[in-house]
């Protein structure tokens, strides 16, 4: 039965649910649980908790009754590694460059890498992209919308 | 009651006609517009985006603006589904369906033309039956107490969670994973912090901007990122000379709009079946009703109409329960209501009392901005056809910026970009786990307030669970809960039986 489990996706799906549900309700009650006319903050936390665990042993429970199908595979057929990778490293690219050079860098870093995930990029191309976006984006959120982050700035290293 | 009504309604468009409203309700509308057309942009990510950048302005002119963003999207979508066959945004899935095989027939711009008089006649009655229902919800709704309350959000969240796409009990879990994250931050009674694992950045809680972002934004391209085709626009050219539909077009329209006005409408009235599902039942009932039903899906333009009026007549009443009872249908309604909070405005039955000005100026610009949209949409067409081809390679790393400056910009805090790619990053796995977010975002709205009237119930009942059967308005609302639980057990067990119409979930 566990190797059957083991293929499902939905197996997955309560199992993360499960961990949640666990964080919740042990953390939950080191906030002081009350009494149910006195709720104290870690009332909530610790019953959502423990409804959380149920909802996902339901789920993985679900995962039984469905046939094995081809459907279950967690990744779609594509796998765009470098693209996930990307735009997950882009608003990482923002905050770094943004933090120490201001917004002009840290928008064409932001750009650039995130450009950098599609198959068909360019070096030649992402830098245009980059170069465009900056120009109007600093246009648009520093001079019209005051946003309040210098455009370059040496915050050193 | 029809006379107040209209004295109101006087005033909602003395609001919504000064000049600075008027040009929100504008950008709203062309922006919603807009994104609507583009492929893998929807109205939530350009919602959340430009969320932070209303801070500036006042509450009315903010909300016109959200609001037009949302109901303008629903334009451009039917642009979409019409001209390329892409379901862009869920509700237009089954516009595709006779819309495309119209434009390969060369009546795509008639198809467009009808589709946009129809979504005004929808969306007309959608904003009538707000002007009417709202006020006597409000006065019902006046009555409750924190038990009451309480009931008809679990209500609202159990319909939101369990009737939108997917399976039930997964919604639910995203439900409650919302509302755990509405937990997170300063404790608003006792003041001790919950689930900040030390990090003073919490304090707050999460922002919502940042939930938002990083489910619909990051989470989305993701997803999309090298799936999108370049889009094949050969048969997209539409004149305005294109778009008048010819007679018999016209007479064969009648009769379907009011039916998917009338779909959409009640529709709207059950808590969380959104647009998505009013569009997918009108064409199945117009495909039941029709006399040649077998013609569906060749190009028969009553397959047009009848879901779009549908979905239009459901959005306006979407807005029925969100602005007269602070409780959200879907997640769009949960961020426009998350907007309001953010303005320092409290949603409730108290909302139209004490902010007339944003509730009856936001009716009247429905009207105004429905009508901007006919404008917009019948000249502007070749504009928004070009805008189709735009490679999704430029879109989505441009959406990225905007998404980064958009979340920093609401509390000049860096930390909160992370905040967004770390949610990002859950909500992709979340979603290829079979998950819908949209859940969490009505769980994350409701959630405080929620805490905060369960804690009173309890006080008042002295710690009674029972109160919430005993007393009865409340009563009714956890009946209808069970009664909708049941529902769906009955709905799961029953098997399957061929004509019953299935929403694709591709059409994410």
């Amino acid at each position: 039965m566990v190797e059957r489990l083991v293929r499902k996706k939905d197996f997955y799906a309560g199992g993360l649910m499960i961990l949640f549900g666990l964080v919740m309700s042990l953390k939950g009650p080191s906030y002081r649980l009350g009494s149910l006319m006195h709720m104290g903050p870690g009332f909530l936390p610790t019953a959502l908790g423990v409804l959380l665990i149920c909802l996902g042993l339901a789920v993985g429970a679900g995962s039984l009754s469905t046939a094995d199908g081809e459907e279950e595979d967690i990744l779609p057929e594509n796998r765009e590694w470098l693209a996930w990778g990307c735009i997950l490293a882009s608003p990482l690219a923002f905050m770094l460059f943004g933090a120490y050079f201001g917004m002009a860098p840290g928008t064409f870093a932001c750009v650039f890498v995130a450009s950098m995930g599609d198959r068909e990029a360019t070096l030649k191309g992402s830098l245009i992209l980059s170069a465009f976006v900056t120009f109007f984006g600093v246009a648009l959120f520093s001079y019209l919308l005051q946003i309040p982050m210098p455009i370059l700035t040496w915050r050193g290293l | 009651m029809i006379g107040t009504a209209f004295t109101d309604l006087w005033y909602g468009f003395g609001v919504a006609l000064e000049p600075h409203n008027i040009m929100w309700c504008f950008v709203g509308v062309l922006v919603g517009n807009m994104v609507g057309v583009l492929p893998g942009m929807g109205p939530l990510a350009t919602i959340s985006i430009l969320l932070p950048l209303t801070f500036g302005i006042k509450p009315v002119g903010a909300i016109l603006m959200l609001a037009g963003v949302m109901y303008g999207a629903q334009y451009g979508g039917a642009i979409c589904s019409v001209l390329l066959n892409l379901p862009c945004h869920p509700p237009h899935a089954v516009t595709c369906l006779d819309g495309f095989p119209m434009t390969k027939a060369g009546r795509g711009g008639a198809a467009l033309g009808a589709t946009v008089f129809a979504s005004f006649v929808g969306a007309s009655w959608g904003i009538t039956e707000m002007i009417f229902l709202a006020p006597v919800l409000v006065r019902v709704a006046m009555e409750f107490g924190p038990a009451e309350i309480c009931s008809l959000m679990l209500l609202g969240l159990l319909a939101g969670s369990t009737l939108a796409r997917g399976s039930p009990v997964k919604g639910v879990a995203m439900t409650v994973l919302g509302l755990m994250l509405g937990i997170v931050g300063t404790d608003i009674e006792t003041g001790s912090e919950r689930f900040t694992f030390g990090m003073t950045h919490l304090d707050d809680g999460i922002e919502l901007i940042a939930l938002a972002l990083g489910l619909f934004g990051i989470g989305e391209f993701m997803n999309s990122v090298n799936q999108v085709s370049t889009v094949n626009a050969k048969y997209a050219h539409v004149t305005l000379k294109d778009m008048r539909p010819s007679r018999e077009e016209m007479r064969r329209t009648i009769g379907p709009m009011f039916r998917g006005t009338l779909i959409g409408s009640l529709c709207s009235l059950i808590p969380g079946t959104g647009p998505t599902i009013a569009s997918f039942v009108a064409y199945a009932t117009e495909k039941k009703l029709s006399k040649t039903p077998e013609k569906f899906g060749t190009g028969m333009i009553e397959g047009v109409v009848c879901p779009e009026a549908a979905t239009h007549s459901s959005i306006q009443g979407d807005f029925i329960p969100t602005m007269s009872l602070g409780i959200p249908g879907d997640a769009v309604m949960a961020l426009l209501l998350g907007a309001l909070m953010i303005q320092g405005i409290v949603p409730g039955p108290q909302l139209i009392k004490e902010h007339p000005d944003i509730f009856w100026g936001l009716v009247a610009s429905f009207w105004i901005g429905n009508i901007l949209l006919v404008i917009l949409n019948v000249p502007l067409i070749g504009v928004w056809v070009k805008l189709l081809t735009i490679p999704y390679k430029y879109l989505y790393p441009s959406a990225m910026f905007f998404a980064c400056i958009g979340v920093y910009a609401a509390n000049n805090d860096m930390f909160q970009v992370g905040e967004m790619a770390v949610i990002g990053f859950v909500g992709y796995v979340l979603l290829r786990l079979g998950f819908h977010p949209a859940p969490i975002l009505l769980g994350f709205v409701l959630g405080p307030r929620f805490e905060e009237n369960f804690r009173r119930a309890m006080l008042i009942s002295r710690g009674d669970i029972m109160v919430f059967i005993e007393r009865p308005i409340s009563a009714v609302f956890i009946a209808l809960c069970v009664l909708l639980l049941g529902l769906q057990v009955y709905v799961r067990l029953r098997p399957k039986k061929p004509g019953d119409i299935v929403v694709p979930a591709a059409a994410e």
